[in-house]
């Protein structure tokens, strides 16, 4: 399969990673050779076959649900590029 | 003791348990040597006052005869890791300044039993790359090389720095992590041991996450004692990873007895591939034999789905990556994008994540993007996991077979130069892990040893896969074959 420019900047959108337009041909084209390379897999017969969940057959562990731990709020935003007043900053995000 | 730096993990334990040294003195010889090593770029972070402080507090444990499994001994630690107050970025711009406030389950546990860590280690970005030719820090530097040629040759990747500075006697052994090949791989480049333990072993809390149904951490030691000493410390049930195996922990070390008589030892004719290099064949069918000398029972096995691992590994892994990276947004740690006057927030997470990832990072995320996108996720990812359950159970019919352990090259070449794979596609540097990648799709134990050097005198290395939770018995096999094939060779010191 062929990806257009149009496609390679719609995924790019999608995983919110700014691509300048004039690195889209070769954005496309890698693209493309790297889909080409996983096409091969179309000629696996899965018929019947589950997708995998987990490699190793287990269930999930229960834990009761218990506050175990919190009340760090420094140490949450210690890394933060901006944080204010106890809490994480951003632009503006509603109008 | 000039020598101390060319000792293992096992000579050095018994050495600071007789008093023959001090874990105080081993570990400034380690610092000095890191310090004359700055051509390598293998240690990116150095943590002199930490690996003092618990040189120091090792010594007094072992004064008290409390001395348990890796006390004193100093190693160094891959950046993937997260280490309290200490930078851990995964080799990547976008976790810039990141100083964690926790520490990983593994190296904690390596704590525990008293490590040292003299710092952390370059690594390809993210995991991501087989050659640490996409970190932050620059590459790291092989210190193999190819006889006068002074070429600067690929640790491999992606765990370059662990490689490299385990080859250098840098630190007496490190870290790693593997994701398709990221242990066995480097090792192999760099003519040391590496092993990946089977999914679920070491807990991955705390390490950051690349595939998180692939990513196992593992030890990369000078020989399969000390991979074995290691990878017992590493390894625990972890209530904060909810994949991590609740089983008990063998000690792995007297597992070694080296006796492998009446084990079978299977040959899969699928990695046997077009234009393999003479020199793998040959290191192949020497170590096979090695092998039946031993005592071990040959076979040839098939493992038919073996074509199909690669495209499977690259839906799969850059699916689970897209999501696990969607973490880095500019709000909660390391780098934010500088905005222009109205940009807001799609215009900040969009910036920082263009600024903050390298070109192989973003070409997976976007990649995984894509086969996880509507229209293409049954198309891509749920046959890409189809195919992942028919890779497993290839496996599974070879064990149940009464195979107990697969032996096969680590990797079709020797380390390559820096820069060599440059103008090469994508694709064709993902073929370095056509041998090991299988092994993470399966979630299985395997372990690359080296044993013999190609014709221009780099190491070449064989990979033994073995059963589910065998480590034990899987350790014990690539010890006989250690033994057998008697590898020693060191890289002339030219840094």
């Amino acid at each position: 399969m062929s990806i257009d420019e149009k496609t390679a900047a719609r995924v790019a959108k999608l995983a919110r990673i700014k691509v300048e337009p004039e690195a889209l041909p070769a954005l496309a084209q890698e693209f493309t050779n790297i889909l080409g390379f996983i096409e091969q897999l179309n000629e696996v017969d899965v018929e019947g076959v589950e997708p995998m969940t987990s490699v190793t057959p287990q269930r999930l562990k229960r834990r009761v649900d218990l506050v175990t731990d919190g009340d760090q709020p420094e140490k949450v935003l210690e890394n933060a590029p901006d944080a204010r007043e106890g809490f994480f900053a951003v632009p503006k995000v509603v109008e | 003791m000039s020598d101390l730096t060319k000792m293992t993990l096992a000579g050095a334990r018994d050495a600071l348990r007789k008093g023959e040294t001090t874990s105080v003195e081993l570990t400034g010889t380690f610092l000095k040597e890191i310090e004359g090593a700055g051509a390598l770029n293998a240690f990116v972070h150095h943590t002199p006052e930490i690996a003092i402080e618990q040189a120091k507090s090792a010594d007094e444990r072992i004064a008290r005869g409390d001395a348990p499994a890796m006390c004193g001994l100093p190693i160094g630690i891959k950046d993937l890791f997260c280490t309290k107050g200490v930078p851990s970025q995964a080799a990547s711009a976008i976790l810039n300044g990141f100083k964690p406030e926790y520490e990983s389950t593994v190296s904690q546990n390596l704590f525990d039993v008293g490590a040292v860590m003299l710092g952390k280690l370059n690594m390809d970005e993210f995991a991501m790359g087989s050659s640490n030719e996409t970190s932050v820090y620059g590459n790291a530097v092989n210190p193999w090389r190819r006889g006068a040629d002074d070429t600067d040759l690929t640790p491999g990747g992606s765990s370059g720095g662990s490689a490299s500075a385990v080859a250098a006697d840098l630190c007496l052994a490190a870290t790693g992590t593997d994701t398709g090949g990221s242990i066995r791989q480097p090792a192999a480049f760099t003519g040391i041991t590496g092993i990946k333990p089977t999914y679920g072993r070491c807990s991955r809390w705390g390490t950051i996450a690349f595939a998180s149904s692939l990513d196992q951490a593992g030890p990369m030691t000078k020989d399969v004692r000390d991979a074995a000493i290691m990878l017992e410390a590493m390894c625990s049930y972890d209530e904060k990873d909810s994949t991590s195996a609740d089983l008990p922990v063998p000690n792995f070390e007297a597992m070694l007895t080296g006796d492998i008589k009446g084990k079978t030892i299977g040959i899969p004719k699928e990695y046997r591939m077009d234009g393999m290099p003479d020199e793998i064949e040959k290191l192949w069918a020497d170590g096979t034999a090695m092998l039946k000398d031993s005592g071990a029972k040959i076979v040839d096995i098939s493992l038919p789905h073996t074509q199909y691992a690669l495209p499977a590994y690259y839906v799969i892994a850059p699916a689970e990556a897209s999501s696990n990276l969607a973490r880095y947004d500019g709000v909660r740690y390391g780098h934010r994008a500088t905005l222009e006057a109205g940009e807001g927030i799609t215009e900040m997470y969009e910036k920082t994540r263009a600024e903050g990832f390298g070109p192989e990072v973003q070409r997976r995320v976007m990649v995984g993007t894509y086969v996880l996108s509507a229209g293409f996720y049954d198309a891509y990812y749920n046959r890409a996991r189809r195919v992942r359950a028919l890779i497993k159970k290839d496996f599974d019919d070879v064990f149940a077979a009464g195979v107990d352990a697969i032996l096969t090259p680590a990797t079709p070449s020797s380390a390559f130069g820096i820069g060599e794979m440059k103008d090469a596609d994508p694709v064709q540097m993902y073929m370095n892990d056509v041998f090991t990648v299988t092994v993470n799709l399966a979630g299985l134990p395997g372990i690359a040893v080296p044993t013999g050097l190609d014709s221009k005198g780099l190491p070449l290395a064989l990979q033994l896969i073995g059963k589910p939770w065998e480590e034990g018995d899987l350790l014990n096999t690539a010890y006989a074959l250690e033994q057998a094939a008697g590898f020693v060779a060191k890289p002339a010191k030219w840094w």
